[in-house]
């Protein structure tokens, strides 16, 4: 019974959770806004001036950049912080100096919203993906689960501190403005529109210079999309970029999961009460059964217990009559030598009368 | 803990006050306390509040990094990979417990249930209490559940069942704490019960008879809540790292990570209770009853043979992931040979071990395979959250914890011992009141 039991402890849960994996197509159901807008950075046409860097801190009212725009900054791979929202960093690739801007990806479905248990992030239907920090604990799964290592978060504050990212800068879009970066971007690296047009774009310059570009749009399909996309002229991992992101977006890997809840709210009690009423039957069958055998030996007993008596009544009683006996025994040896003794002693006295 | 004293026994100042109603109750609470004897054992509890008190402190005015290494890119460090992982999976001898002596039928595990369901109570209210220190604006705490419904989030999950659940161990833990004030009768002198606080005692009586009758008729549906809540949430603790499989290494992601987080929680909550059994039978010998002692000998044995079977099925599931995901390349790495290290050392052979100890009914060997099964537990959980998590990252981006972020740590287990101290001393944990005692 006892081995029984915990295989079956093992057996039911390894059922519940199997199921989510089959369950996990059912993911993706939302992939971004149909318009949603788009930034393209075309690696081939960056010079890393950094100037995306100075205009993003000036319209995010974040501190200006270290060492202003000062080349040295690309002595370290630098990454997003919670006062810096984009960085340009320097790579060394196929024997030339390439410079990627990193910022927030926005992706259609984005990691960061799905992780968040408060929902405070929201996918816009501009595209951007904007964050509330009135909504947000703090437990900093968003950061966790970003794929892109971009949300940064404000250890340094003890009563309020919140998460920080790019913003596509929403606020600006509303006012009908292109992002800080863009509009800063003297060389034409950075492209705003709408994402299928930015797609097209791309496509287009691909096709346009044989041999200039790798032929891959990052973010068309990384991560079930990103609204930020990516040309390059060297290998994408050349210069920090991953390739083995895949394409599901991250609420994919989760959904399945989330699925299967129901089934184990449904399934302990079942298999539970089950055992449990089974186990209650059991017992009341084995008290039965006790009571029985308990019965059963109380009269074995007394019958024992009455044999034993009649026994010991007779023992007693033979005993008596045994004792009896040798009392008569010994009283009558006891007279006998007593009466030889007197002849004896009568046979003497006669004797001596002679 | 020994209890000879270290420093000279304070002088106890004479205590006619507390019967002569002068003291106020918190002066009462306070001499209750302050007359601990000095056992290097409460000093170095001493030391620690002190540290905790310090953190607390720090933390909340100077904010998180002043006391952590937390850094954006690693922004999960011991205080979730231990306090709360490694916490919730030792908590699981709760509901393992109750299930297998409520619901499966093995009374004979009756008197393993209480302490268990103590350490599981204390488990979940410190990693609630470690929280508060870890996510940033602890005060929002109730935000998923009242302003906001992250309902996507797997974390939504693990908050939800981790709450209701801590709610359903404080209600069945609660008879042991009941029991024990309604047991509390006035004495004389020193050790008398402050009138005030005696009378309130007299009065709460009828209610907490009450209470109990109550909540030990709930006993089934909360032990089946509890079987439920606790499936959902140790293995939503795993399902936490589905959503990273570009950042944890390929040995330990797996679709099936729920499942291995509550099969090994299944484990790891069996062997806590054989582990704290043999910590508290040394300690705590004088204050277990006889059902208690000698049930002790026969609750290793049959839960030591569950965990063998169970962790026998856990280490098949990890090799048969590792075939599935095609993964044999990665054992000939150095996370490759860490994760052998955990699979065999910290899987294989305590299952081994337990299985040995199971044939030839050696509780010595379940004990050790029980310590080696918790230290196995607690190296899973720091590989998953930890060591395999941002493997790709180089190594002046990694995390490595911070001194007081440790002391933390240190400090919410010192709470949690403190605690069951208590407990064990006073309350009918390890042995059954006479007024209350339960026909099984
Ligand atoms: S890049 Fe990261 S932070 Fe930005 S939307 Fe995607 S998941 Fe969220
Ligand atoms: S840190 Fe804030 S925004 Fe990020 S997941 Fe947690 S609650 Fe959501």
């Amino acid at each position: 019974m006892k081995r029984r039991a915990f295989l079956s402890l093992l057996t039911g849960s390894a059922a519940a959770a199997a199921l989510p994996v089959k369950a996990k197509a059912a993911g993706g159901e939302f992939s971004g806004h149909p318009d949603n807008m788009a930034v393209l950075t075309d690696l081939t046409k960056c010079i890393g001036c950094r100037k995306c860097e100075t205009a993003c801190s000036k319209v995010n009212d974040l501190p200006a950049p270290v060492k202003g725009e000062d080349r040295s900054v690309f002595a370290e791979q630098r990454r997003t912080h919670a006062d810096i929202y984009t960085v340009v960093n320097q790579y060394n690739a196929d024997g030339k100096s390439v410079y990627r801007k990193m910022q927030c990806m926005h992706c259609q479905e984005p990691a960061c919203a799905t992780a968040c248990f408060v929902k405070a992030f929201t996918k816009n239907p501009d595209g951007s993906v904007t964050y509330d920090p009135t909504l947000c604990v703090g437990c900093r799964y968003c950061m966790v689960s970003c794929p892109f290592n971009i949300p940064a978060y404000r250890y340094d504050s003890a009563l309020n501190p919140v998460v920080r990212k790019c913003t596509m800068c929403h606020p600006r879009l509303q006012e009908g403005k292109l992002p800080g970066c863009v509009e800063a971007c003297p060389t034409g690296a950075l492209v705003f529109g709408k994402r299928s047009e930015i797609l097209a774009i791309a496509r287009k310059r691909i096709a346009d210079n044989p041999g200039k570009y790798v032929d891959h749009i990052y973010g068309e399909h990384e991560m079930g999309g990103t609204a930020w996309l990516t040309i390059s002229g060297v290998d994408f991992s050349k210069v920090g970029m991953r390739e083995d992101l895949g394409t599901k977006a991250a609420a994919e890997y989760t959904t399945g999961v989330l699925g299967a809840l129901p089934m184990v709210v449904g399934f302990w009690p079942i298999v539970l009460g089950g055992a449990y009423f089974m186990n209650k039957r059991k017992d009341e069958i084995a008290k039965e059964e006790q009571e029985a055998a308990v019965a059963a030996a109380v009269d074995q007993e007394r019958q024992r217990g009455e044999a034993a008596a009649k026994k010991a009544l007779d023992k007693a009683a033979s005993d008596a009559k045994k004792a009896q006996d040798k009392a008569v025994e010994a009283a009558k040896k006891e007279a006998r030598e007593a009466l030889l003794a007197e002849q004896a002693a009568a046979a003497a006295a006669e004797k001596e009368g002679e | 803990m020994p209890n000879r004293p270290l420093l000279p026994l304070r002088k106890r100042k004479v205590n006619k006050m507390a019967a002569e109603q002068k003291e106020s109750v918190f002066k009462y609470f306070v001499r209750q306390i302050t007359s601990l004897p000095r056992t290097p054992g409460n000093i170095a509890t001493l030391v620690i509040f002190a540290f905790g008190a310090l953190i607390t402190i720090m933390r909340f005015t100077l904010g998180i990094d002043s006391v952590s290494n937390l850094d954006d890119n690693n922004p999960w460090g011991i205080w979730i990979g231990f306090d709360l992982m490694c916490g919730v999976a030792l908590a699981a001898g709760g509901y393992t417990c109750s299930s297998a002596c409520y619901l499966l039928g093995f009374k004979r595990y009756h008197s393993a249930v209480r302490p268990a369901i103590t350490t599981a109570f204390l488990g979940y209210l410190f990693v609630v209490i470690a929280l508060l220190y870890d996510v940033g604006q602890p005060w929002r705490l109730p935000y998923p559940l009242t302003v906001s419904f992250g309902t996507t989030s797997i974390l939504f999950e693990v908050g939800l069942c981790v709450g209701i659940y801590l709610s359903v161990l404080f209600i069945e833990w609660s008879p042991v704490a009941m029991e024990w004030l309604m047991s509390i009768r006035q004495s004389e002198g020193e050790n008398a019960v402050h009138p005030k606080v005696y009378k309130a005692l007299v009065w709460l009586r009828p209610y907490l008879r009450r209470i109990r009758k109550i909540v030990l008729w709930m006993t089934i549906p909360l032990t089946v809540m509890g079987v439920i809540l606790s499936t959902m949430h140790q293995s939503s603790l795993g399902s936490l790292f589905l959503i990273v499989p570009s950042k944890l290494h390929p040995l330990w992601y797996s679709a099936f990570l729920p499942v291995f987080f509550f099969v090994s929680s299944m484990a790891a909550g069996l062997s806590m209770v054989i582990f704290e059994g043999t910590l508290a039978h040394k300690a705590l010998h004088n204050k277990m009853d006889e059902t208690h002692l000698a049930e002790a000998d026969g609750v290793v044995l049959g839960l030591g043979r569950a965990c063998s079977v169970i962790l026998a099925g856990y280490f098949m599931m990890k090799i048969m992931d590792i075939g599935m995901d095609h993964d044999w390349h990665w054992l000939f790495t150095g996370y490759g040979a860490w994760f052998c290290v955990e699979l065999i050392g910290f899987v294989a052979v305590p299952c081994m071990l337990y299985a040995m100890g199971a044939r030839e009914r050696k509780t010595c060997y379940m004990r050790w395979a029980a310590a080696l099964t918790v230290a196995g537990i607690i190296v899973n959980r720091f590989n998953v959250s930890m060591v395999a998590f941002n493997w790709q990252l180089p190594s002046v981006d990694r995390y490595f914890p911070s001194f007081l972020e440790v002391m933390l740590s240190v400090f919410i287990v010192t709470c949690i011992v403190t605690a069951y101290r208590f407990i064990a001393a006073k309350m009918p944990m390890l042995y059954e009141l006479k007024e209350f005692k339960s026909h099984h």
